[in-house]
């Protein structure tokens, strides 16, 4: 009875011990993390609200996360930085209003850390989420087009509609409308932006 | 050979033996048959997920099945359904034969396994409706938690109360690793959830939380049982005592105080302190320690029964999953390393790697139970040597198949995106060839599968006839036969 009652201890020990040192030491480290007050007055990071907000569910409930990481590796680690991903690495103070986080483990398709900076085209977004075909040739990701309301030849073209160019028109769809939905996804893209030179990036 | 009732033995250990399992069987039965269910619905995603990885037409337009929800799908009844269910089936019967008891709340138990498969439906379902919570591996929905959660407290009940009413005097190795499977997991998966999904930490640290737990889930869950039962199993069928049992402690308590510190060589070059990195990559180093002595302890036992491989279902099984733990764990040590990691880490490898460890260690060890277990359970043996053969290789060239391409794609992709002269979508097309290769590897994984899904379904039919010794892989023994032999009886009465 005196040993079962060790053992069991002992096995609550290794565990209790883990979380501690990797999971609730470290939060405390993060808590004297403040966003930092930009010279126009604006905070970066800045809260999620509205469209980006709704967009970044979309992202999580469609599993971007599955073949996207949101996080540049230092200079000299990978070729991140090299490759164009971010100007700078990654920190903890990127992921400040980040809930649930989305950093990710798998690099399928390029890393989105700062995709809003690489691609600030609403255009580019949407024909690349449409059908990723278009922009990017022999891509592997999935088409959304349930994101998107296809204008077929004849109807009338919203001003805003985005044209999909020749030669990649499908059936007799001529341009594209984003729905809701695809409306908050790119705009949630479209603000993902690590590009503000925070100091502890450089140490 | 002719079949026969099983002959009647009257040893008093006999008798015990009877009596444990005739009261684990609806409850380990339940558990092992849905486990399979979920490993063949697991299988069935992942394959679907395969194939969109480089066909991404393939049942495209439909939100329902886009790669990113039936990828989660995937992993989470593979580990939940499969690994969950098959895990505390063995660790329900594996506990009840050690401590020679009957199996306690049967009834409770039964409404256990239940609830957690209506949980599964739900989870899964919730995933593939958009209700995914984005925490990998914690993708299920906090709404359809509970039902996994309750459930597991019951098998945590019960085993526990199994230990304090046992009528052995000593505790078996396997003892000590199904103690800590009942102790880790509800800690692990309360705290993971309350960590991310309910927000107790935030940002960086929710990831964190998220890999401790992501990595814990196979080092605290899976694998300890694996190693149960492969301490169970090969001692067992090959009727030789472990090894050493000062290494087998040794073994237990190094695994478990450094798996629990491995988890965050997930981050490697994340955002994250370099301490909390560096920690996990010597926690995943020094798993060379219980690695390394439950590798001697296993194949030393071995050592001078392997000629038993040839005939012995369960033993072949058990062998592959112990002889696989010890690779794949050398793998994961040295996958953790920061030099390894800035090549491997986004990359394929690393799906190559967990399929090695869950498909070659974990999931074998699984089956060798239930070959081991089933005609005990259920008082007849295995209906088709054959399937059982087909089922084996199927798992071997399966698996084979499909961790060679993902590992050796994952390294050359790894290198070319390291190098920025290549342009991105070159690195997808050069993967491509190796996305399908694992498409076959996965086929035939599931061709292993059904075979294994038809076995279990006529070993659970109540017959009347069965063989009076155990199905061995060099037997031709088939279903027919004793089809056949039931139908002449049947006419023989009228």
């Amino acid at each position: 009875m005196n040993r079962t009652f060790l053992l069991a201890f002992g096995i609550f020990l290794t565990i209790a011990s883990s979380i501690t040192g990797l999971v609730i030491i470290p939060n405390w480290q993060f808590q004297e993390l403040k966003p930092v007050v930009k010279l126009d007055g604006t905070r970066y990071p800045e809260v999620y609200f509205g469209d980006q907000a709704r967009g970044r569910e979309i992202y999580i409930n469609q599993g971007c996360i599955y073949c996207h990481t949101q996080q540049v590796r230092m200079k000299g680690y990978g070729a991140d930085i090299r490759r164009g991903w971010g100007t700078r690495r990654s920190v903890p103070r990127d992921y400040l209003v980040d809930r649930p986080h989305q950093l990710g483990t798998m690099r399928t398709g390029p890393d989105l850390a700062s995709i809003g900076a690489r691609q600030p085209s609403v255009e580019w977004h949407a024909l690349h989420l449409y059908n990723p075909q278009i922009t990017s040739p022999g891509s592997v990701m999935p088409r959304f087009e349930y994101l998107f309301r296809e204008v077929r030849s004849g109807e009338t073209v919203p001003a805003d509609a985005i044209k999909i160019p020749r030669g990649r028109q499908t059936g007799d769809a001529t341009h594209i409308m984003p729905t809701d939905r695809g409306r908050t996804l790119i705009a949630y893209l479209k603000r993902l932006n690590q590009s503000y030179p925070l100091p502890e990036a450089n140490q | 050979m002719t079949t026969e009732t099983i002959p009647p033995v009257a040893a008093p250990e006999f008798k015990v033996r009877v009596e444990v399992d005739g009261s684990s069987r609806p409850v380990v039965v339940l558990y092992w048959g849905s486990s399979l269910l979920w490993l063949t619905i697991a299988t069935l995603a992942g394959l679907i997920s395969s194939i969109k990885l480089h066909s991404p037409e393939f049942l495209g337009g439909i939100e329902w099945l886009t790669f990113g929800r039936i990828r989660a799908v995937h992993w989470d009844t593979a580990i939940y359904g499969f690994g969950g269910l098959a895990a505390s089936g063995t660790l329900l019967w594996l506990q009840a034969r050690l401590c020679q008891v009957r199996m306690p709340y049967p009834k409770l138990l039964l409404v256990g396994g239940v609830v957690f498969n209506i949980g599964l439906v739900l989870g899964t379902v919730g995933i593939l409706m958009g209700y995914s919570t984005g925490v990998e591996t914690l993708e299920f929905p906090l709404w359809a938690m509970p039902l996994l959660v309750v459930p597991y407290v019951f098998i945590v009940i019960a085993n526990f109360t199994m230990y304090f009413t046992k009528t052995t005097n000593h505790t078996y190795v396997s003892q000590w690793y199904l103690m800590a499977v009942t102790v880790w997991f509800p800690i692990l998966v309360l705290s993971a959830e309350a960590c991310t999904n309910l927000g107790a930490v935030d940002g960086v640290a929710q990831a964190i939380a998220n890999w401790w737990y992501g990595h814990n889930v196979v080092g605290l869950f899976a694998t300890p049982t694996g190693i149960a039962a492969a301490y169970y199993l090969i001692p067992k069928v090959i009727g030789k005592p472990i090894h050493s049992y000062h290494l087998s402690l040794l073994g237990f308590w190094s695994n478990a105080i450094f798996y629990n510190w491995a988890g965050t060589h997930h981050l490697t070059g994340g955002p994250l302190p370099a301490w909390t990195i560096t920690l996990g990559v010597v926690g995943s180093l020094m798993m060379f320690i219980p690695v390394i002595t439950i590798g001697i302890n296993h194949h030393m036992t071995m050592v001078g029964s392997f000629h038993l491989l040839r005939t012995s279902p369960t033993l072949r099984f058990a062998v592959m999953g112990s002889m696989i733990y010890t690779l794949s764990s050398f793998q994961g040590s040295l996958e953790a390393l920061r030099s390894h990691q800035e090549v491997t880490h986004f990359t394929h490898y690393t799906i190559g790697h967990v399929h090695f460890g869950m498909y070659g260690f974990f999931a074998p060890l699984m089956f060798a139970m239930m070959y081991y277990g089933m005609p005990r359970l259920m008082d007849q043996e295995w209906s088709s040597a054959r399937l059982i053969r087909i089922h084996f290789w199927c798992t071997l060239i399966g698996m084979s198949i499909y961790v060679t391409a993902m590992c050796y794609a994952g390294i050359r992709q790894g290198l070319m995106m390291n190098d920025p002269s290549i342009p991105f979508l070159n690195i997808v097309r050069f993967t491509v060839p190796y996305l399908a290769m694992r498409t076959l590897g996965g086929l035939i994984l599931l061709t292993g599968t059904i075979a294994f899904l038809i076995n279990f379904v006529r070993i659970i039919t109540p017959r009347k006839y069965t063989w009076a010794t155990p199905t061995m892989l060099d037997t031709d023994r088939d279903w027919k036969k004793l089809l056949a032999q039931e139908e002449t009886e049947k006419g023989a009465r009228k």
